[in-house]
């Protein structure tokens, strides 16, 4: 018997799971059938969620942890069991901001530190408060610009105006002059780039290696109320993140997401972030940055603990929520590692030993403790080199050069 | 009671506006979601702001509404909790409420449900005018397949759409799509109409 899901989903190149799950056969073989619904804003998909309308969504991760602690409108409790990618985001500045930046945009790609001063300067120079795009306060991207802007003593709340703005109207705004960049997740950057409006800045793996974005989101009772459908859909999803990492599938997983009921843009544009062969100004050859997005290898989908509270930690940080620790517990438990190791028990993946770990600390892939196979993470590194310890949330706050 | 309507589509504002007087509510503005709505919202000082579902700029507000210094009252998602069915109804019109803090729900909830009756009669008018536009460019589409058979075959307007009508109904399809793919040979052949 086929179970009907609803998804919701905004219009990004990290849908590219789902779409692949529902197109290429993926949730038919374990009897479900998906129907994604195209979305054009957090708060409505948020919405959708929350009240029922779906059972699930494409949610960025720090969403979910803020209308789990009643943050954003309605509160509801949400859970995460899996991550659909880590990675996939870009900072794009006007042209014209950008000449005060390193012009050797393959070096200023490599070194965020130097460029985030350059960004400082450039700040100064510039004819207002550089107004830069964000595509919601609760979105992993606008948290690592915080941090990265704030490395070079930018007060991301006074020295900037963020913007918010949903994805698919970024590239309209910077033509109408109304902001000055936006960090987003692709295809939108490179959407401005191609239209000769922007340059590239800096790279979200590159402020992060292994940066967490977008997760899948249920409301918590349905997820414990829906054990074997949940698992199914779990199981869907990893095969189908299997078929979006192989490069042989990145054409016709592109031309995939270029329909208009996904994302509706060039596939092309939407190829670039898939192959990691981002184009940095209009009409130059691509850079290559092989970890651009990833989706399934180094267990990609594993939702670490640690990660949420890396989460936390920076929403404690820019004094969106205040920490204690029961408010810490309730954030870091709103990412599921028990439903993913339920629901892929009997799949070969390989399976994380531990809940959390030490995020940022690993340089060269790492091959860790696992139940199955062997398991290698990748370099996770921050661009400044600070290590998370989810233990130690005050004290790696406490690092912190207060900015104001 | 001052009501804002967020809305890009004149028609459907307008369509909302009139069910909001007819029904005595006469503090009523709309704002288009473009360039610096934000200001102008906050300016306005609403008690309640209505906004389509479907609109791209609802994160736009929202984050007004978390950072602006401006309007004296927390403005919240309007829910209410004791009516599951009112929800629904609302997301599936696609309307959202945004309402500020103190304001009573029983004075909320006929301006939702009058926006939910609206937004659904504005629906209905503008799944009415698809179709009729469909129809049009499917006449359209006949037309000009009559036209290359009536030049081809000399025939008549009605033998050719006589012709037509056999064809389709021999291969268990619609008119336009024999229509269509006659024009698509037509075109490939290089036959001029």
């Amino acid at each position: 018997m086929t179970t009907a899901l609803k998804i919701a989903f905004l219009p990004l190149t990290d849908a590219a799971v789902l779409v692949a799950a529902r197109e290429k056969g993926f949730a038919e073989a374990e009897g479900l059938s998906l129907e994604l619904v195209r979305t054009t804003s957090w708060a409505t998909l948020r919405d959708r969620l929350v009240f029922g309308q779906v059972h699930a969504a494409q949610m960025l991760a720090p969403l979910a942890m803020a209308v789990t602690l009643g943050l954003s409108q309605q509160p509801a409790a949400l859970a995460a069991p899996y991550k659909l990618n880590v990675n996939g985001n870009m900072l794009v500045m006007a042209r014209d901001f950008a000449k005060a930046l390193e012009p050797d945009v393959a070096a200023r790609l490599l070194d965020p530190l130097g460029t985030a001063h350059d960004f400082a300067t450039a700040i100064g120079l510039w004819r207002r408060k550089p107004v830069i795009g964000v595509v919601h306060r609760f979105s992993s991207h606008a948290l690592m610009l915080r941090y990265w802007l704030a490395s070079a003593g930018v007060d991301p709340d006074r020295d900037v105006v963020l913007r918010v703005l949903p994805p698919s109207l970024t590239v309209e705004a910077m033509r109408a002059g109304e902001i000055d960049g936006f960090i987003a997740g692709e295809p939108w950057g490179s959407a401005a780039v191609e239209a000769g409006l922007a340059e590239t800045v800096a790279i979200g793996e590159r402020i992060w290696r292994r940066g967490i974005e977008k997760v899948l989101a249920f409301r918590e009772a349905w997820l414990e109320e829906n054990p074997e459908t949940v698992d199914r859909l779990l199981r869907a999803l990893l095969r189908a993140a299997l078929w979006c990492d192989d490069p042989a599938n990145h054409g016709m997983l592109a031309a995939l997401l270029a329909d208009p009921r996904y994302v509706d843009q060039p596939a092309a544009l939407i190829e670039r972030a898939l192959s990691g062969q981002i184009v940095v100004r209009g009409g130059e050859a691509a850079i290559a940055n092989p970890d651009f997005m990833l989706f399934s290898r180094e267990a990609t989908p594993f939702p670490w603990r640690s990660q949420a509270l890396w989460i936390y930690s920076q929403l404690v940080r820019w004094e969106m929520v205040a920490h204690d620790a029961a408010t810490a517990a309730r954030a870091g438990a709103v990412f599921r590692p028990d439903i993913f190791r339920r629901a892929l028990a009997e799949s070969n993946t390989p399976m994380p030993g531990a809940s959390m770990k030490l995020e940022g600390a690993v340089d060269l892939p790492l091959a860790v403790g696992s139940h199955r196979g062997g398991l290698t993470l990748g370099p996770d590194r921050f661009f400044d080199g600070r290590v998370f310890d989810p233990e130690r949330i005050e004290e790696y706050l406490a690092g912190f050069v207060q900015v104001r | 009671m001052r009501i804002v309507i967020i809305d890009d589509s004149g028609l459907r504002a307008t369509v909302l506006e009139e069910g909001l007087r007819e029904a005595g509510y006469d503090d009523i503005h709309i704002v288009p979601p473009r360039g610096a709505f934000v200001a102008r919202l906050e300016r306005m000082a609403p008690d309640v702001v209505l906004m389509d579902l479907g609109s791209p700029s609802r994160d736009t507000l929202e984050e007004m509404l978390i950072v602006s210094r401006a309007l004296a009252k927390p403005i919240a998602m309007f829910v209410d909790q004791s009516d599951d069915s009112m929800i629904g109804a609302a997301i599936d019109a696609g309307v959202s409420a945004y309402v500020v803090d103190g304001l009573r729900k029983e004075r909320v909830r006929p301006v939702l449900e009058l926006a939910v009756r609206r937004f659904n009669a504005y629906a209905k008018i503008q799944s009415e005018l698809d179709e009729a536009r469909t129809a049009l460019s499917d006449r359209k589409i006949i037309d000009r397949a009559k036209s290359i058979l009536m030049n081809q075959r000399q025939l008549s307007e009605q033998d050719a759409y006589a012709l037509l009508r056999s064809s389709a109904m021999n291969q268990g399809k619609k008119i336009v799509d024999v229509a269509q793919a006659l024009i698509t040979a037509s075109d490939l052949l290089g036959g001029a109409i």
